[in-house]
């Protein structure tokens, strides 16, 4: 036991031989006898002290999400046309549309939303890999509270998603004016939804667990 | 320690620190003494006003669902749609994926959380355990961060001030169900339908 001073000594259930259930949150007993599988009394999930393989799935949802992200914001996500001109939008031109016809405030949350909280999430989530994988006891606190802030964000990114679908379908006038869907509005929904499953994926117990360096 | 039961332990989700339960007070909120993530929240929950609440969402749920959300106005002729609308909009434009995501975000995941919910409490204020609890509290469990509701209302606010410099753009009542919706899930997302699990205890004891 070398734990920092500045920390005060509060016990951890992995100490005591305690599983709170992810599910339920019921405080369990350790039953090591068992080969492998614990399940929680009370609901009946498989209980583990850390979630499985949190680091893997976590790095593998991170980069799949970044993949996706970056034909997300190449590749138009929606196609205006109108009698005289086809208009290719993005989601930064999107951004820019708005604030040129004088909604300003729309086009900061939407910026916010679709380009900031995605790259946001990438770093955040990179950060606490690489830092609690280094089992470094740094700013274990600002870290925790950058985790529950990307879990608190992550799915208002959905904004631009639902917003082509909404004009897709009401801008329907034949030839004078339509507005279609394009593949980058698929990628940045998949882009949401990796991430949002990368961030669940992340045990933030994993931030704190470089108190106990050994074992 | 070993003489504590687990009943009057907690331990925080985020870091595995172990707590004492302490009764609470009215509008307190238990934080976590290392990490300071909400532990529990105090609440009376009354099943006879969340079920009151869960109805009201239901059928406002149902009005948002099956009412135009906005209607376009170009040379005369007009373009509403409904949530619905969108979806099917999706799906035929090579976008199913979309089509997908949203279906189950905005339609049956908060369905099905609705529904769940008031089968829970409708039991809960009988002071019974209802048929199948452990199946659907486990289920609420996993869609709970997968409604997005709250989202569509202001992914539709953007749509309408987008359009707006194109066409005549007219709100329709599926706008305001889903403002009223959106208030109704801000109040449910202050409620921790956890605390089902420990009044199932007591009762099973």
């Amino acid at each position: 036991m070398s734990a920092p001073e500045k920390v005060p000594a509060l016990p951890r259930a992995a100490d005591l031989g305690l599983i709170g259930c992810h599910v339920c949150r019921l405080v369990c007993r350790e039953a090591p006898d068992d080969d492998g599988g614990m399940e929680c009394p009370r609901c009946g999930s498989a209980l583990h002290r850390r979630k499985p393989a949190s680091y893997t799935r976590t790095w593998a949802l991170l980069l799949a999400a970044f993949m996706m992200y970056v034909p997300a914001n190449l590749l138009p996500i929606m196609r205006t046309a109108s009698l005289n001109d086809v208009d290719d939008n993005t989601i930064l031109s999107g951004v820019k549309e708005l604030w040129v016809n004088g909604s300003g405030d729309l086009a900061v949350i939407v910026f916010v939303a679709s380009i900031m909280v995605p790259m946001l999430k990438f770093l955040v989530l990179g950060t606490l890999l690489i830092s609690s994988q280094r089992r470094t006891d740094w700013a274990q606190l600002q870290r925790a509270k950058l985790y529950r802030l990307v879990e608190f964000i992550g799915y208002w990114s959905m904004l631009d998603v639902f917003v082509v679908a909404l004009l897709s379908a009401l801008v329907r006038f034949n030839v004078l004016s339509r507005v279609e869907p394009l593949p980058g509005v698929i990628f940045f929904g998949l882009t949401v939804v990796l991430t949002m499953l990368a961030s669940m994926s992340f045990d933030p117990r994993l931030i704190w667990d470089s108190r106990d360096s050994d074992d | 320690m070993s003489t504590t039961s687990p009943e009057a332990l907690q331990i925080c989700e985020e870091c595995d620190t172990v707590h004492r339960r302490r009764a609470m007070t009215h509008g307190e909120v238990g934080k976590c003494a290392c990490c300071g993530a909400t532990l529990e929240h105090y609440h009376s929950l009354d099943p006879n006003t969340m079920l009151a609440l869960v109805l009201t969402a239901f059928v406002v749920f149902i009005q948002a669902n099956l009412w135009p959300i906005v209607t376009l106005g170009l040379n005369g002729r007009q373009s509403s749609t409904t949530l619905w609308g969108a979806i099917i909009a999706m799906w035929q434009e090579q976008a199913q994926v979309i089509a997908v995501i949203a279906a189950a975000t905005l339609f049956f995941f908060p369905l099905v959380k609705m529904l769940s919910i008031g089968w829970l409490l409708w039991f809960a204020r009988q002071h019974r355990c209802a048929p199948g609890f452990v199946p659907i509290m486990v289920t609420l469990h996993y869609i709970g961060p997968w409604t997005m509701s709250e989202v569509f209302v202001l992914g539709a606010l953007v749509a309408i001030v987008k359009a707006k410099v194109y066409f005549d753009v007219m709100a329709d009542p599926g706008i305001y169900a889903y403002a009223v919706l959106t208030v109704l899930i801000t109040i449910f997302a202050r409620v921790d339908m956890r605390e089902l699990w420990n009044m199932r205890m007591k009762e099973s004891v």
